[in-house]
C-alpha cells in the first residue's frame, strides 16, 4: 500500500535553515546539509529544500549547497526557490534534486510548467502554491509571499495539473509557523479538485495537526518545517503516532 | 577493480544515482563514470541506465548518443550487469504507450501503459514509498535479503514515482510486484538484466542495499 508521507522542509537563507512565522521573523535553525542527513537517517520521506529569499534578492540558487546536501540525502530531495527558466530547473537537477519547485515563475510563465514537465517528465515537476484567504476564496502570493497575484487558489490548481504538473505543495500563509494547524479547508478543497499529488505545508504545531491533514485535508504528505528543526517532535514520534491512528506510514526499523 | 557506467543521455537524476552508487561502492576498487561514450562502455564492468522523463524522450535521447547498438553487445553478448531504473526499466520493453505506441528495447517482453487511475480515485503519478511484495526468488534477491536482515522481504518498500507500469509478457521475468489500484511491476529480471520501477537511489537503506547487491553481480 501507498504511504502517506512526511516531509522535513528546509527553508533556506543564505545558506543556513531558517525559519519564520507567516513567512516573516526568520530564525536560524542550523546547516542544511546536516539537517538533510539526520532526516534522512532517521525516516523523512522525502526532504524538501526552499532558498525562500532567491526570487525576491533576484539571485541565483546556491547551487553548492544543493549539491553537498544531495550528497547525504538518499530519499527523494526537492529543490525549489528561485527557479526562472528551464535551464535553473537543470542546474537543480544536476546537482542532484530529484524534482524541482516553482512559484513565482509559474505565475508569469505559465507555459514554463508545460515545457519542463514536458523535458524532464511530469513527476519531476511540483508547483508551490503560497495562498492565503480574502474573505471566501484563497489568493495565490508570489515572491516568498510579497506580492498577491489576486489569481484564485483552486483555479490556478486545477491550471497547474492540465499544464502537466506531478505535484503540488499546498502552503497556507495564514498558518505558516503558526503552530495552529493547516489550513484544512483549502487543503482539502484543492486536493479534491486535482488528481495529483497535494503536500500540505504550513501551520504544523502537534500530533493531531499531522493526522488531521492526511484524514480531513486529504494531503498525500504532510511537510512541517518548525517542529522539527526545533526539535519539538521527531520523524519516528509522528510516524508512530500516525500508525496508532491507523494511516499507512512507513516504518522500517532498517537504520 | 569496477568501472560503473552511469549512462549520460541528456535526462535522468544522473547526480543522484552517482551519489548513492558512490557511497555504496569500495572506493579503492571502483571508478564510476557519468557518460555515453561507446569507449566508457566497453570499459565498463557494470551499467546503470537511470531514466527520468518520457518513455519516448528517453528512448531518443538514447538513440541520439549512438551507443545503442554497443550498448545491446555489451549486455546482451557480453552479458555485463546491467540495471535499469524507473524509466530505464521501461525502456527495456516491447513497446511504450507514453504519448503514442513506441517500440522499446525489447530486451524484455512486456508492454509498458498508463496507470488505471480508478475511476479518478487514485492520484497519478504513483508517488511515494510502496510495499514490495516478493514474486519469484532469484539468486539478486536471495542475497539482498542477507543484506537486509529481516526475516520477510515483504516489509520492504522502495520510492515509486511514476504513471506508467510495465506489463509483462512472461510471468518469470516479474520478481518484485507493489500495488497501486492494480498490480504494478516494481521488478523485472532476465540473466544479466535488472531493472526497478522503483528509485534505488532514492530508497535509503534498502534502496542502497539494493545497489551494493547490484555492484557485487559478476
Amino acid at each position: 500500500m501507498l504511504k502517506i508521507r512526511i516531509i522535513p522542509c528546509l527553508d533556506v537563507d543564505a545558506g543556513r535553515v531558517v525559519k519564520g512565522i507567516n513567512f516573516l521573523s526568520l530564525r536560524d535553525a542550523g546547516d542544511p546539509v546536516e539537517q538533510a542527513k539526520a532526516y534522512s537517517n532517521q525516516g523523512a520521506d522525502e526532504i524538501t529544500f526552499l532558498d525562500i529569499t532567491a526570487t525576491h534578492q533576484k539571485r541565483k540558487p546556491m547551487i553548492d549547497v544543493i549539491a553537498k546536501t544531495a550528497e547525504k540525502c538518499f530519499v527523494p530531495l526537492t529543490v525549489g526557490g528561485g527557479v526562472k527558466n528551464i535551464l535553473d530547473i537543470k542546474e537543480f537537477l544536476l546537482a542532484g534534486a530529484d524534482k524541482v519547485s516553482i512559484n513565482s515563475a509559474a505565475i508569469k510563465n505559465p507555459s514554463l510548467i508545460n515545457d519542463s514537465a514536458k523535458k524532464f517528465g511530469n513527476q519531476c515537476i511540483v508547483v508551490a502554491i503560497d495562498a492565503k484567504k480574502k474573505s471566501k476564496n484563497w489568493n495565490v502570493f508570489i515572491n516568498g509571499g510579497r506580492v498577491d497575484t489576486g489569481i484564485d487558489a483552486i483555479s490556478w490548481a486545477k491550471n497547474i495539473e492540465k499544464r502537466g504538473a506531478g505535484e503540488i505543495l499546498l502552503t497556507s500563509m495564514d498558518r505558516d509557523g503558526t503552530k495552529s494547524g493547516f489550513d484544512l479547508e483549502l487543503t482539502s478543497k484543492i486536493s479534491s479538485s486535482v488528481n495529483i499529488p497535494v503536500v500540505a505545508s504550513g501551520g504544523v504545531g502537534s500530533l493531531r495537526d499531522f493526522f488531521d491533514g492526511i484524514k480531513f485535508g486529504g494531503a498525500s504528505a504532510v511537510l512541517a518545517a518548525s517542529v522539527f528543526h526545533f526539535k519539538e517532535l521527531t520523524i519516528k514520534q509522528v510516524k508512530s503516532y500516525l500508525k496508532s491512528k491507523n494511516i499507512n506510514v512507513r516504518i522500517d526499523n532498517l537504520g | 577493480m569496477k568501472n560503473v557506467l552511469i549512462i549520460d543521455y541528456g535526462a535522468g537524476n544522473l547526480k543522484s544515482v552517482h551519489n548513492a552508487v558512490k557511497v555504496v561502492s569500495d572506493k579503492q576498487d571502483c571508478k564510476i563514470l557519468v557518460s555515453s561514450s561507446i569507449e566508457d562502455l566497453r570499459k565498463s564492468t557494470h551499467i546503470i541506465l537511470p531514466g527520468v522523463g518520457a518513455f519516448e524522450s528517453c528512448l531518443n535521447g538514447l538513440k541520439k548518443t549512438k551507443i545503442r547498438s554497443c550498448l545491446e553487445e555489451m549486455v546482451l553478448e557480453k552479458k555485463k550487469p546491467f540495471l535499469g531504473i524507473c524509466v530505464g526499466m521501461q525502456m527495456l520493453a516491447t513497446k511504450g504507450f507514453e504519448n503514442g505506441e513506441f517500440p522499446g528495447l525489447d530486451w524484455i517482453g512486456g508492454e509498458v501503459k498508463k496507470i488505471n487511475n480508478q475511476n479518478n480515485n487514485l492520484k497519478i503519478p504513483h508517488m511515494g514509498w510502496n510495499t514490495l511484495k516478493f514474486l519469484n526468488e532469484t539468486s539478486f534477491t536471495k542475497r539482498l535479503l542477507k543484506k537486509m536482515k529481516v526475516a520477510n522481504l515483504n516489509d520492504l518498500s522502495a520510492y515509486f514515482v511514476h504513471s506508467y507500469n510495465f506489463k509483462n509478457k512472461n510471468a518469470n521475468e516479474k520478481v518484485i510486484t507493489t500495488r497501486y489500484g492494480e498490480e504494478i511491476t516494481a521488478m523485472v529480471s532476465k540473466e544479466n538484466i535488472i531493472g526497478t520501477q522503483f528509485h534505488p537511489e532514492k530508497s535509503h537503506y534498502f534502496g542502497l542495499a539494493f545497489l551494493k547487491t547490484f555492484l557485487e553481480q559478476v
